[in-house]
């Protein structure tokens, strides 16, 4: 996994309350194999940024020039609800977007965003309006995230610092990979299973 | 000994080792369908087999077309699609794994079929890269839905690092009136607490409703947990529980039952217990319960009206409503029941099982459809079960299209949409914008009501029909 220590990039504004994962990606690309070069970038948020001929949206905010090369997206609560669907990251991913900032997000996407080496940021939701005002003011600003810091700061030079569990934390700043992080304890999982499946044996 | 809710239990159980808020759960069994190939791709690129193979089942469910499947996988006419059912055989087949393929006759919605053929258990750790995994809780088991890295690990493993969830007890007391049932509940209880308010918690259903509830009402209500933002539903195992098990093929039989049945017997929460939060909801009053907007907490008993966006409170509240209603083509004000519909699905992990059915043909019999429709039961078996009662002549004779089983309208993966701005009376759990096909209108409700709709050509509450 890439690790993730600082980005600074350009950061769009995505004003959706409770955005679920179809509206990142629509089940019916998810059959899509995630192959080179642009992998699942031209999935991303298909049905708002595309009209029914495929044309782009021009009103959608990944269309507008100054957000075209967005690395990070600043939402509302509740960001990714909804389906398991991790082709939701992937198609984030593969568009260069390596963080999203918002109040809050759903379970599986949170999980699913650490485990690709993407960093999901909480911070409150008026702080979540403000950048967002911010940034609709300046098109294309920048924010920078300092991951071992634990802040954002903001186009006027504000820094917000955020919370993110210490064993997150760790496994995006080293990259870890967790197949080999749970191999690890491999004698103790052979030892539980002899044990949990000697008393449930139907289990085995 | 300090009291412990169900969870506890399962929880504790299963944990083989702990770090920094995390713990490392062993998963008893795991469940895979199409959607699991990224999963599978990076197991192999990692040079690894599933190493528990007699604890992951694969299932075909998702891309299945609900018609022509007499013709097997030839009848699939298109290529993404038959390649998605051929990559899961294949994996299966590489690692060993029950294979429930497109013409098994056990094949289902993974949500179904495991609950159906006794896998899905009491006291055990289920998961499946489906957020709908939640629906075996129903059995007093710990059951959540994943992404593919950590499928990935689950194939590799059998484990999972995990952040230990809260706990939140939904109690719902009282005795249901006849026309509503767990999907009802369920949708007002999303309502009351929101998309978000469970996140982070696992729920345990409890009280008085609950336990009336078939195993059937009762996967409905867990299934849609995740609806409510939790990580898992749970319901504490009981008779009802017990009798539904027993005897299905991969249950526990002879003295391993006998063992079974006194270890499960121990697993309701003690009295007590405390949980980290509680929300009450009275039985008695829930009428049949719909959805008019494009979140599943944007819901509202039948009789009421569609809400003013002004009078809703919090701000992205009052947006999502805006949005919702222009979506969906409704007007404040109006009355639910003149909501008139263009189609009606019946099917899904949610509300596809014999029970649901029949409740949906005890209203169909004797009347006739006016909008097209049509039922894809939620396993081939029910399929089976359905035409041996008679009930698939009901369907037919009311105008309804009798399919195979899959997910069909659910996510609209198969094909099986519903067209732009067409509006429909669907049975699944989530309604989206584009969930049924780009700009479908979805409203959820249960099988009763949906079959209601279909004969009637709008909302209607079922309880004018019983
Ligand atoms: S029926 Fe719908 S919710 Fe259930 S598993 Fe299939 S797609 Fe998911």
């Amino acid at each position: 996994m890439q690790p993730f220590t600082t980005l600074t990039a350009v950061a769009a504004p995505l004003a959706i309350a409770n955005c679920d994962t179809d509206k990142v990606i629509p089940a019916r690309l998810l059959r899509k194999l995630r192959a080179p070069p642009h992998g699942y970038a031209p999935y991303l948020f298909y049905d708002m940024r595309f009209d029914a001929q495929g044309g782009e949206r021009p009103e959608f905010v990944l269309n507008q020039p100054a957000y075209r090369n967005a690395g990070i997206i600043v939402a509302d609560v509740n960001f990714g609800c909804g389906s398991s669907r991790e082709g939701a990251v992937y198609a984030m991913m593969d568009h260069g977007i390596r963080s999203v900032i918002a109040p809050s997000f759903g379970d599986i996407h949170y999980a699913n965003e650490i485990q690709n080496g993407m960093l999901p940021v909480i911070l409150p939701e008026d702080t979540c309006r403000k950048l967002r005002e911010q940034l609709h003011a300046k098109p294309g600003a920048e924010l920078s995230i300092d991951l071992e810091a634990q802040t954002v700061t903001d186009p006027a030079g504000e820094s917000h610092r955020f919370q993110i569990d210490a064993i997150y934390k760790e496994r995006l700043l080293k990259g870890l990979d967790e197949v080999g992080l749970v191999l690890e304890h491999l004698p103790e999982i052979e030892a539980f299973e002899k044990k949990h499946h000697s008393e449930h044996g139907w289990l085995a | 000994m300090t009291p412990r809710t169900l969870f506890d239990k399962i929880w504790q159980q299963h944990v083989i080792a702990s770090r920094e808020g995390e713990s490392l759960l062993y998963v008893d069994r795991n469940f895979v369908h199409e959607g699991a190939f990224h999963a599978f791709f990076a197991l192999a690129k990692e040079g690894r087999k599933v190493r528990r193979p007699r604890q992951t089942f694969a299932t075909a469910d998702h891309y299945v077309p609900t018609v022509g499947r007499e013709h097997g996988l030839a009848g699939v006419i298109d290529p993404e699609i038959r390649g998605m059912i051929e990559l899961l055989e294949h994996n299966a087949r590489e690692n060993g794994l029950l294979h429930l393929g497109i013409d098994d006759p056990r094949q289902g919605i993974v949500h179904v079929v495991g609950p159906e053929l006794g896998i899905t258990q009491p006291g055990l750790t289920i998961t499946c890269g489906d957020s709908h995994t939640s629906t075996h809780g129903a059995f007093g088991a710990l059951a959540f839905g994943i992404g593919a890295s950590q499928l990935k690990q689950i194939l590799a493993t059998q484990c999972l690092w995990q952040k230990k969830p809260k706990t939140l007890r939904v109690v719902v007391d009282g005795t249901l009136v006849a026309g509503v049932g767990g999907k009802d509940i369920i949708l007002a209880i999303i309502a009351k607490i929101g998309t978000a308010g469970a996140t982070g918690h696992t729920i345990e259903f409890a009280g008085s409703a609950i336990r009336a509830l078939s195993m059937e009402g009762r996967l409905t209500v867990c299934n849609m947990a995740i609806e409510a933002g939790a990580r898992a539903g749970m319901i504490a195992p009981d008779d009802t529980t017990f009798r539904y098990i027993e005897g299905r093929e991969l249950a526990p039989q002879g003295a391993d039952w006998d063992r079974a049945l006194q270890w499960w017997r121990t697993l309701p929460s003690d009295e007590g217990a405390s949980f980290d939060r509680e929300v009450h909801l009275g039985g008695s009053a829930l009428e049949p319960t719909i959805t008019w907007g494009t979140s599943p907490e944007e819901a509202l008993p039948v009789s009421a009206q569609v809400p003013a966006p002004g009078e809703m409170a919090g701000a992205d509240k009052r947006e999502h409503a805006i949005s919702a209603l222009a979506y969906m083509g409704l007007t404040p004000g109006m009355a639910l029941t003149d909501i008139v519909i263009d189609r009606a699905f019946i099917g899904t992990c949610t509300n596809g099982r014999i029970e649901d059915l029949r409740a949906a043909a005890a209203i169909l019999k004797g009347r006739k459809a006016v909008v097209p429709a049509w039922v894809s039961p939620g396993s081939s078996q029910i399929k089976r079960q359905a035409e041996a009662e008679g009930l698939d002549r009901i369907f037919t004779e009311a105008g309804f299209e009798w399919r195979a089983s899959g997910c069909s309208a659910c996510a609209a993966m198969n094909g099986d949409i519903v067209p732009a701005g067409m509006r429909c009376a669907s049975t699944s759990n989530r309604n989206f914008e584009g969930r049924q096909g780009k700009g479908a209108r979805t409203h959820l409700m249960s099988p009763a009501m949906v079959a209601a709709a279909a004969v009637t050509g709008r909302i209607t509450d079922v309880r004018t029909l019983l």
